[in-house]
This record gives C-alpha cells, structure tokens and sequence, in this order.
C-alpha cells in the first residue's frame, strides 16, 4: 500500500460570511479577498508540511492545478514541485497534474516535467488531467466542444516526444510543430509513470486501461461516495480483460488523526467545515460549461464535484454525518487504521492521495496528524496489496548517483553595502563569484 | 414542413423547416436553436419560400465535427444552397445565425440577395460586455433574452420541466446546443468578422430589440459602421428573441426590406 500527502493549498483566511456574500470561491471571487503577505506565509507552511511528510515517510508528495481559486493557489504545480524536487530526498513527486490542454504548445509540459525528472534523480509522477471545467473553460477560455480532442492530441504529443529518440514533426489540428526535439529528457524511460486524475467521467476509465495509466479519482465526497465510480474502473479494466491491480488506481480522502476520536472532532471539525462551505462553494454555473461533460458521462449519472448538487449533497452535514458517509476518515490511530483498510479494500485502491491538510487547518495541527499517521497508522497497512506489484511508481536513480543539494546557509558572506540601500542580491552573488 | 437533405456525400444530413412559396430565404437560427416556438416562419412563408435549417449539432442534423470555424460553417451554408439548387437568397440571421449569415455574405456576396441580422452576434465591444450565456442558471434566462420576462411566452420559453426525466432530456438538448454554439461564442463571440465584414455588399438590414439585454443595442453600430450601406432598425418592446416577442413587427420590418 503506497501513501501520496497531497496538498491543495487552500487560503484559509476567506472571510466567516464568505458563502453568504459572494457566489464563488473559484472563477470570479473577488481578488481583495486575496492578501499576497499571507499567501507568502501560506506558500512557505505549505511547502515546510510537504517536506514534512517527506521525512516522515510518505510515498508521494501530491500537488496540482487550479486557476482563480481560493482552495488550491497554485495555478503552476511545476513550481511547487521544482521546489520540492530540491528539498526532499525520499518520496515521488506526484505533479496531479498539468492541464495539458491548456499548454500552447503542450510541449511545454513535455520540457517542464522532463526537467521535474532530471533535477529529483527520476522521482517524479506525470498527471495530465483535462482539467475542471472551471479551470479550462471558464478561467482558461477553452471551447468546450473541442476540449477533450484538444487533450488527447496534446497527449499524444507529450508521450511522443519522450519516447522518440529523433526529431520528427508534428502536424495536430491544435498544435503544429516542425522540429519536436525533446532536451532535456526524462531519467525515467520510456518517460515518467502516467497517472490521470478523473472526477468521473467515463471516457477517461478507457484512455486508462487502453494505455495502462494510473486511474486516479479525485473525489471530495471520500469513498462511500467514490465506490460507484471505482466500481465503474474496475468494470471497464475486466471487460477489457485487464489486471485488476489496485495500484493501478488512486483515490483521495480526506484523513485526520488525533489522540482520540473526541478530541478529533475537537481538533478538525471546523476546519472541515471550512472546506466543505467556503472552499467548495462554486457557483453553480461555472460547475459543468455545456459540453465540457460528454452526454455519455451526463446519462451515467455521475454526479459533479461542485455547483448545487454537490452542495444540496452537502447541505447542513455535521461532523458526525461526515465521519458517518465517509467524506472524513478521522479519529484515534485506530479508528482510522480500521476505516481506511476497509475503504481502500472496498475500493480496491492501492495508491491512497491523502488530504491531511484541509481548509483553515493550522500547520501545529497538520503536523500532528501527519505525524500520528506516519507513526502509528501506516506501518499497520503496509502490507495491504503486498500481493501485487506496484509498476506505477517512479523508477529512482540508484543512491550512488542521487545527487544531493549543497546544506543551507543564507548567511550574507560578502557586507552588504552600508550606505543606506542595500544592493540587489545578484550583484552580491556575482561579486562573490568573480571574487573567486 | 419538415425535411432532411443529405450533402457533401454524406459528411453532414440536415433536417429543415421548409414553408410557403416564393422568393427562398433562409432563417438561420440562434444558439437555442429552433424549439418550436417560430410561429413567425410560417407567417413568412406567405411571401416567401422559408427554409430554416437546423444547424449541424442541433435537432436532427448531423456533421458537426466536419466545421471547426464561422468560415467551415458559412461554406456548410453554400453547399446547402447548392444542393437545393438555390444561387441566391434572402438571409435573415438570429444572434448566433446572424454571424453565420454575415460570413456567408463576406465569402460570396452573389448567393445573399438581401441580408437581414436580428441582433447579432460577431462583435465584441470592451465597453459593452455581452453577459455570459453559457454560464446562466435556467431562472436567469428569462431576463436576459426578453424584454417582458413575465409573459406567457417568455416563461413558456424558460420553463423548467419539473419531471426528472423530462428535465435530463431538456438538460441534454441544452448541452448539445450550446455546446455547438461553443465553436462559434465561446469564450467571446468575435471569430475575425471584423476583418471581413467589408467584404459584405449585399443590403444588409440590422434589426435590433431596442430592450436587448444580451447583445446590447450599441453593437448595431458595429455593424452599420462596417458593412456599407447598412441600415438600423430598432423594434420596441423587445429584446434578444425579438423575432418571437414582436412576431407582426418583425415580420413587417423583413418583408418591407426584402420586397422592397
């Protein structure tokens, strides 16, 4: 059993009437809603929790893409990732992923995670999801008729130019290239493992088993809910007389360790709620742009993660009716080792995307479920699926080539100026340099 | 009466109203589409021969995958008009239509007699934001695209079907439709028209609900100013569906311009 500490990146600082007064915390919120000094804070507790779990043992470390959203600040997970590929040494970089649809070329992705490979000694896992349609149609202005044509065309492209060792050209309705000529490439070959992150629609259980990608749902409503849709993966790959291995299947859920199942409540619950009511509350037309869902996916009666479904799912649960249909797995270590085995046995799951960090959660709470679960949660689970082999997970350089960065030391070593105005410090560095 | 014509070897297969005798005109409906609620085509139909298609994507009509762009779809329009054996017609083009039907002008001025735009689409003024269509909730339609949101005809229009299964067809044919219209509108509904509408000889009538709350008025200008010789003519008492909620009016106004 593999273990990703996936983080959204939420702001937690929307203000107590939030739902009340605006319609929608993604596409059109407000920006003064926004303060860059506490993102600055945000940005750099988030990153130290990643790196926490990193020494804590995690498999993964999870970033992805959303635009105009308070929930998830990151617009370039590439950014946070390259960050991370610097100070962590031990878990995958799970990038869930780039939205290649919206890269003009995709071949920007092809590069950016091709230098994600490279500068983490090949730890890296490429996610290409279409996107939300909040993201792609809305905030990104693509035409939903021609979104997913666009997405496999630049998948198509992005696989190609890792694995062809030549120069060829590339003539796509989309994207029209004359030389693709990949450099650098990835360590790991013929590329980086492929996850897909899905929200539910049909056509995506195909792209996976026909490419054996990595199926990875990412769901809010945790796995009571979610067991329709894994039911609906592990149809197709039987159908399709494909291994049923359960790590070729992800699933996110919200997951939240304390002391005891009381203080739990006390510790997370109005986080929870902030998540559930400010940081998902989207206004119901930005939820699904007209023909961003196929009517295929439409008639199977998947429901959406967001808009005034999700929300009337939502309306008025408490703590108890969250820990109950299993949108919150949370508790004392063991009540939480038991309801996870069940759950990932009942979805059949072997890479588990876990959201430690939710909402307004503070990091001296984040920090102490995450280390209560790598303690005494997942030790316990290890062995679950040890049946099966997982090949979805990074080929790594062997520890006799794995590079190390330099130890930090941001002490000025050159004064600075000291007549008033310090100088940019390029001109220091380069001083420094040419001192040398 | 409704008919199916076959084009370009099969690539598209496109069910149409057809009414009346006389002069052909094509209507050319709007991103809606047409839903049963175009009394006005037959009225035209006593004076001319009235061909509304649906587009490809809409109702029946089939090959929407062969147009990507306002020029594939002006092209569709030309072979159509081919294959019915029609060179030239009267064109009356309804938002969305009215884009179509100045791209087919601006390709080949012979084959449109006399150009009719019904608030159309085409134009994107900073100034005058068009509100978002595509992400309006069912309730929020009425106010946008009538001038009276309360009448008979604007509530029957917007009417939300309150048994499940004829709300997921409604739900269905909605999501179809726009997103066709998509191609065209999404996510400003200027596709290069301003590069070609000089191109348009044709007499060209710009009609305009003078209530429009979608497509404000002031965009008639953009038209008029760039198509030479084009007049304006603002209908009161209606808004974006002009040619249903002031059927006589819009009748009249396409009539009188057409014969005359």
């Amino acid at each position: 059993m593999k273990f990703t500490w996936f983080h959204l990146m939420p702001y937690r600082f929307l203000p107590e009437d939030f739902k009340d007064k605006y319609r929608s915390v993604w596409v059109d919120i407000p920006q003064k809603l926004y303060d860059p000094r506490l993102g600055h804070r945000l940005y750099n507790d988030y990153l130290d929790q990643l790196e926490f779990a990193d020494r804590m043992g995690f498999d993964g470390l999870g970033v992805n893409e959303h635009h105009q959203n308070a929930y998830g600040m990151m617009p370039s997970p590439n950014i946070m990732a390259a960050s991370l590929a610097r100070r962590t040494r031990n878990a995958n970089l799970v990038v869930l992923g780039n939205s290649i649809a919206l890269y003009n070329p995709p071949i920007r992705v092809a590069e950016e995670f091709a230098m994600l490979d490279v500068i983490s000694g090949g730890r890296l896992i490429a996610g290409f999801p279409v996107g939300t349609s909040m993201d792609d149609n809305f905030c990104y202005g693509e035409v939903p008729a021609t979104l997913r044509e666009k997405y496999y065309e630049a998948h198509d492209l992005i696989t190609k130019a890792w694995k062809e060792t030549e120069i060829f050209a590339f003539n796509g309705k989309y994207t029209k290239l004359r030389y693709v000529n990949l450099w650098p490439k990835p360590i790991q070959k013929p590329h980086p493992p492929i996850w897909i992150p899905g929200g539910g629609s049909v056509e995506t259980y195909d792209f996976c088993a026909d490419h054996a990608y990595q199926y990875s749902f990412l769901s809010y409503f945790g796995y009571i809910a979610g067991k329709k849709v894994a039911d609906g993966y592990w149809e197709v790959m039987a159908k399709k007389n494909k291994p049923l291995n359960p790590y070729s299947m992800g699933f996110a859920q919200v997951v939240a360790v304390s002391e005891t199942d009381e203080q739990a409540e006390k510790d997370y619950s109005a986080h929870m709620d902030y998540f559930y009511n400010r940081c998902l509350h989207v206004y119901n037309g930005f939820a699904d742009a007209p023909g961003y869902r196929t009517v295929k996916t439409i008639k199977a009666g998947i429901l959406g993660q967001v808009g005034d479904q999700a929300a009337l799912r939502r309306e008025g649960l408490k703590w108890k009716d969250f820990i109950e249909q299993g949108y919150v797995i949370a508790g004392s270590p063991k009540t939480v080792r038991d309801r996870l085995t069940d759950a990932l046995k009942s979805l059949r799951c072997g890479h588990l995307m876990m959201l430690m960090q939710l909402g307004s959660m503070p990091p001296e709470l984040v920090r102490k479920s995450t280390e209560l679960f790598a303690r005494e949660v997942m030790p316990h689970m290890r062995s679950l699926w040890s049946e099966w082999e997982d090949k979805w997970s990074p080929k790594r350089l062997p520890e006799d080539e794995f590079q190390r960065p330099a130890p930090v030391d941001f002490e000025l070593k050159v004064p600075r100026s000291t007549n008033g105005a310090s100088r940019p410090a390029a001109q220091v560095s380069a001083e420094a340099r040419s001192a040398k | 009466m409704n008919t199916t014509q076959t084009l370009a070897n099969g690539k598209f297969s496109v069910e149409m109203q057809v009414y009346g005798s006389g002069e052909p005109l094509f209507f050319l409906h709007g991103a809606a589409g047409l839903s049963g609620f175009e009394t006005f085509l037959e009225e035209l139909g006593r004076d001319f021969k009235v061909y509304a298609p649906h587009f490809p994507g809409f109702g029946e009509s089939t090959g929407n995958e062969h147009i990507d762009d306002v020029i594939d779809a002006a092209l569709f329009y030309h072979e159509l008009m081919d294959s019915l054996g029609i060179a030239s017609a009267n064109f009356v083009g309804h938002s969305m239509g009215g884009m179509f039907a100045s791209e087919i002008a601006a390709l080949d001025n012979s084959r449109v007699k006399k150009l009719v735009l019904v608030g159309p689409a085409g134009f994107w003024l900073d100034a005058h934001p068009i509100p978002d269509i595509f992400a309006a909730q069912l309730t929020e339609l009425a106010p946008l695209l009538f001038d009276d949101p309360n009448s008979q005809l604007a509530q029957a229009f917007t009417a939300i079907p309150s048994d499940m299964k004829a709300l997921e067809v409604m739900y269905i044919e909605r999501v179809k439709r726009f997103a066709t219209a998509s191609k065209f509108l999404w996510p400003l509904p200027d596709r290069g028209l301003k590069k070609r509408a000089y191109r348009i000889k044709s007499p060209t009538l710009v009609l305009w609900g003078a209530s429009d709350k979608l497509i404000p008025p002031a965009y008639a200008k953009e038209f008029t100013s760039r198509i030479a010789g084009a007049r304006e003519q603002l209908i009161k008492d209606a808004g974006h569906m002009l040619p249903f909620e002031q059927q006589a009016a819009f009748c009249k106004a396409v009539r009188d311009f057409c014969k005359g």
